[in-house]
């Protein structure tokens, strides 16, 4: 899809599957967000936590969705972003990024937007609001 | 505990979008677009500058609200939202700050949890609003008792 001008109401933009989530991706994200909770990277730390391995950070699955709009720079911008954590990501998981034209109102395109995991089962999911100039 | 919190607020902090953050941001999110990092690209684009991603204010420092007091531990991050005017532009100075906007307690699976609902800003030096962005954390009843003591 090279404009969103051209996506219908129900289209979807062409879903991002992730690479699987390795450490390294989490501990990166902990430094550059300055989000150091460690349960997102240390073992023992998730245990205590009462979980059974490290999970990814809520906003490292959010970062990276918001990628399936970073190409129609020149056209808008994500005005709305709102997101709903439904479910935890653990190591070594596949999400996959997916988004859908809800509604458009002149120039607002509202989407669905979720991610799943490799069980199909949604991670997050929320609404994006992208305003056209 | 946290609901005589509500309204009260930081003071402003001057943030910057530095370059170097925004490009290790996007490489974090998987999302390295020459729009982020690429000056040429930037420079010919609408925006006459690199951009940042829609997620970045999360590195932003927002000041301390005085008298809130979270546990570095327990919380759980259940919703995130964030509005903008336009996309933040790499090398601006926005200026930052956070409000209590609510808490309540529901009954869950996992006891009485309670929710906290932090409004965020990023303001230009004019004092135009940029962004706003509100986080809800989770905060279960045992974490709660370990603050009380």
């Amino acid at each position: 899809m090279s404009s969103l001008l051209a996506l219908q109401v129900g289209e979807s933009i062409q879903d991002i599957q992730l690479e699987p989530v390795s450490r390294m991706d989490l501990i990166k994200y902990s430094g550059a967000s300055g989000d150091f909770n460690p349960i997102h990277t240390i073992d023992d730390e998730a245990k205590k936590a009462g979980l059974p391995g490290i999970i990814a950070h809520g906003m490292w699955t959010m970062g990276n969705l918001a990628k399936l709009f970073t190409s129609y720079y020149e056209e808008g911008f994500v005005q709305d972003y709102s997101i709903r954590f439904k479910g935890m990501v653990f190591l070594n998981d596949v999400v996959t990024l997916k988004a859908t034209l809800k509604e458009k109102q002149e120039q607002l395109l509202r989407f669905t937007v979720q991610a799943v995991n490799q069980q199909g089962n949604e991670v997050l999911k929320g609404e994006v609001v992208y305003r056209q100039y | 505990m946290f609901k005589e919190q509500i309204g009260k607020q930081s003071s402003k902090v001057k943030n910057v979008v530095e370059r170097g953050a925004v490009k290790k941001f996007a490489e974090a999110i998987g999302d390295l677009h020459p729009i982020y990092f690429d000056e040429d690209t930037g420079r010919l684009s609408k925006y006459k500058a690199n951009i940042a991603p829609p997620t970045f204010p999360r590195t932003f420092d927002y000041g301390d609200i005085v008298g809130l007091n979270l546990p570095a531990k327990g919380l759980i991050h259940g919703e995130q939202t964030f509005h903008y005017e336009r996309p933040l532009i790499v090398g601006e100075e926005v200026f930052c700050y956070s409000k209590v906007k609510n808490y309540f307690e529901k009954k869950g699976n996992f006891g009485e949890m309670g929710f906290l609902v932090i409004e965020s800003f990023g303001d230009d030096q004019a004092g135009n609003n940029i962004f706003s962005s509100t986080s809800t954390v989770v905060i279960s009843e045992a974490v709660r008792k370990v603050l009380v003591k």
